[in-house]
């Protein structure tokens, strides 16, 4: 590892107050919704970041692209330091790095088009316009499998998985070097899931791209992620490549959550579970 | 590295076969409005008061002509000491007693159509032509106004919250919690005597836009409330933040993302709105804090009227009448736009009105 990781993030803390009082706000306890994690993504590697709903980890992607002020810590993107810089200040990097949302109905505006939704962000940061802008929007369009002519449709009109591949192409349009995708298959269908895995994966080798790959199923990112991390009550509790992980895991949490994956093989999943009870 | 949980559902046909394209005859184009505007054609009721309101609008825009071609006189001309030839015969327009002359209907070639009015035998219809010019055009400009000015607050304080919030929020509280007709009247009097004086800007005391900014002012939190609740909730959808994601500044996302998203709402508020303070300029003016002498409006005419009510109820009932239809028009087609811009408006307006309470309580 001579080269230095394109994302590298150190003992992020993200608290959210929780606040209480009739007149004026008392800070009476912290929701830790992110205790200190640390993690680093190596160029064009791809990071699984594991664990079950509540643990963090769509506050700990937020926390990493400056969406929300980290309560502590460093974010380092390409050697800067990124954690607290100002909406302005972020601006001419957000071009660099670019998120998958979670949910692919809340995610796209209601009342735009698909062509400004993922043409915006090529518009907005000045990189095409006109004709141009429309021959891009339409190509990236293709390139995630949807048609050019959806450029006109609305997103009501698309069914979840078109959404995330509009959401997909929203993230590319900029040519990011880093693609946070916070659980961008958990609201979709199993049999829809694998497209879209396939899909990012082929971004991936496509375009160089860096993932965090979020996800609460561990089965969802074994095979996508070259290592991966797991997070509980926000705190990162295992650490290692993919193959660690799920073939030696150390830690009880990380266990449960195999455990837990769909094995089509009634066997092999029987003795998983009796495998993690004893060791729980 | 590559990952296949599921071989056979790519290989069977690829992305095309599992979304197929939308179904044919579809058009690109069949956007939110178009979907709202096939469901509001479909609601007869409010396509009607729709026509009716725009009939009454026509109505009013036509004044000038059956002033000038059938009529001959002005809305403010007296006719005290003239005589009318009706049939042959003649009739004083207003009687040594002070009684007005009733409806003539065509009989005087249009002349006093509906009589004349009690103090100086003006020309009832004519009256009631440019009077509802002026109230439509009160009601439409403060509703104008009221609305940029709630929807500009509602923005800023559902986005921003915090210390901004806090100090429009409770702004609207209070102007809401004021007894508004009272604030009115005073404030409208007052004006009507003194005229306003804001820097460069100067109003005189008779000017109709003293009832406009009163009503304006008055009736803000209608509007910006529901405007900043809506805001609220829009600020955590996932859109938002993919907007800042992608480095959009604040003012982008405030009118750029949230902004289309309350189109819907606007558009009803409007129509509720101009209905609302049609009503807010009658009470005022009926009063005398409104629309101010010579000028004409609904509401000073039922004022006028009212004088004569027990002998010619007609000259109060039909300016009552007018405002009636109007208010009823705009309610209804505001009702017919909820429906159809949003049909599921009444679930989301119980949950508005819930999560209202809440905040209220917390704060
Ligand atoms: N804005 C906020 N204010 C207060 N608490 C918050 C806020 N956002 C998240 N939390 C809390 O932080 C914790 C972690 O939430 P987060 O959304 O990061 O979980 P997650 O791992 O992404 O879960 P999921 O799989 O359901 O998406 C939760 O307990 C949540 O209630
Ligand atoms: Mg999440």
């Amino acid at each position: 590892m001579s080269e230095a990781p394109l994302l590298e993030v150190t003992d992020l803390v993200k608290h959210f107050p929780i606040k209480s009082g009739i007149l004026i706000d008392r800070e009476v306890d912290q929701v830790r919704a992110v205790d200190g994690i640390s993690f680093s993504i190596p160029r064009g590697q791809t990071l699984g970041l594991v664990g079950e709903s509540g643990s963090g980890k769509s506050t700990a992607c937020r926390a990493v692209l400056q969406l929300i002020k980290p309560t502590s810590g460093s974010v380092r993107f390409e050697g800067q330091e990124i954690a607290g810089l100002s909406r302005r200040q972020m601006r001419p990097l957000r071009r660099q790095m670019q998120m998958i949302f979670q949910d692919p109905y809340a995610s796209l505006n209601p009342r735009k088009r698909v062509g400004q939704i993922v043409g915006d962000p090529l518009k907005r940061q000045k990189v095409a316009s006109g004709s141009d802008l429309r021959k891009r929007v339409q190509e990236l369009l293709e390139r995630v499998g949807l048609a050019s002519e959806h450029y006109n449709r609305f997103p009501h009109e698309f069914s979840g998985g078109q959404r995330q591949r509009i959401g997909i192409a929203r993230a590319l349009a900029l040519q990011p070097k880093l693609v946070i995708a916070d659980e961008p298959v958990s609201a979709l269908d199993v049999s829809i899931q694998a497209q879209i895995i396939n899909l990012l994966d082929d971004l991936q080798d496509e375009f160089g791209l860096t993932y965090l790959f979020v996800a609460h199923d561990i089965g969802v990112v074994r095979h996508i992620s070259d290592r991966i991390a797991v997070m509980h009550n926000g705190k990162i509790v295992e650490h290692g490549t993919a193959d660690q992980v799920c073939e030696h895991p150390a830690d009880d949490y990380t266990k449960q959550l195999l455990a837990a994956v769909p094995i089509p093989d009634p066997r092999e999943s029987r003795e998983r579970r009796q495998g993690a009870g004893a060791a729980g | 590295m590559a990952i296949d949980p599921q071989p056979e559902a790519l290989a069977a046909g690829g992305p095309d076969a599992a979304f197929p394209p939308a179904p044919e005859g579809v058009s690109g184009e069949r956007g939110p409005w178009y979907l709202a505007y096939k469901r509001f054609i479909r609601n007869r009721l409010a396509v009607a008061f729709l026509i009716l309101f725009f009939l009454i609008i026509v109505f009013v825009l036509a004044a000038p002509l059956w002033a000038n071609n059938v009529a001959h006189t002005g809305p403010n001309q007296s006719h005290t000491l003239e005589k009318l030839h009706v049939n042959g015969e003649v009739h004083e327009v207003v009687t040594p007693e002070g009684r007005p002359i009733g409806p003539q209907w065509f009989g005087a070639g249009g002349k006093f159509f509906l009589g004349a009015d009690s103090r100086l035998g003006r020309d009832e219809m004519v009256r009631l032509m440019y009077g509802g010019r002026t109230s439509l055009f009160i009601g439409v400009v403060s509703g104008l106004i009221t609305t940029i000015a709630a929807v500009i607050l509602g923005l800023l304080a559902g986005y921003y919250k915090g210390w901004v919030d806090a100090i429009i929020a409770r702004t609207l509280d209070i102007l809401w919690s004021l007894p508004v007709l009272l604030f009115g009247i005073a404030l409208g009097v007052s004006l009507a005597v003194g005229g306003l004086k804001i820097g460069p800007l100067t109003i005189e005391g008779g000017s109709i836009w003293i009832p406009i900014f009163v009503i304006s002012i008055f009736t803000v939190p209608y509007i910006a409330r529901p405007i900043r609740g809506e805001v609220l909730a829009l600020g955590e959808k996932e859109f938002v933040e993919a907007a800042i994601a992608q480095g959009a500044g604040s003012l982008r996302v405030m009118f750029g993302e949230i902004l289309p998203n309350l189109a819907s709402t606007i558009i009803v508020f409007f129509a509720l709105n101009i209905a609302n303070n049609m009503l807010f300029e009658a009470a005022l003016s009926f009063l005398g804090a409104g629309v101010q002498p010579p000028n004409s409006s609904w509401g000073t005419m039922i004022s006028i009227g009212e004088e004569l009510l027990t002998t010619q109820p007609l000259l109060a009932i039909i300016p009552g009448v007018m405002i009636l239809m109007t208010v009823l028009s705009l309610n209804i087609v505001g009702d017919g736009l909820r429906d159809a811009l949003d049909p599921r408006s009444k679930v989301r307006l119980e949950a508005r009105a819930g999560m209202v309470e809440r905040e209220g309580a917390s704060v």
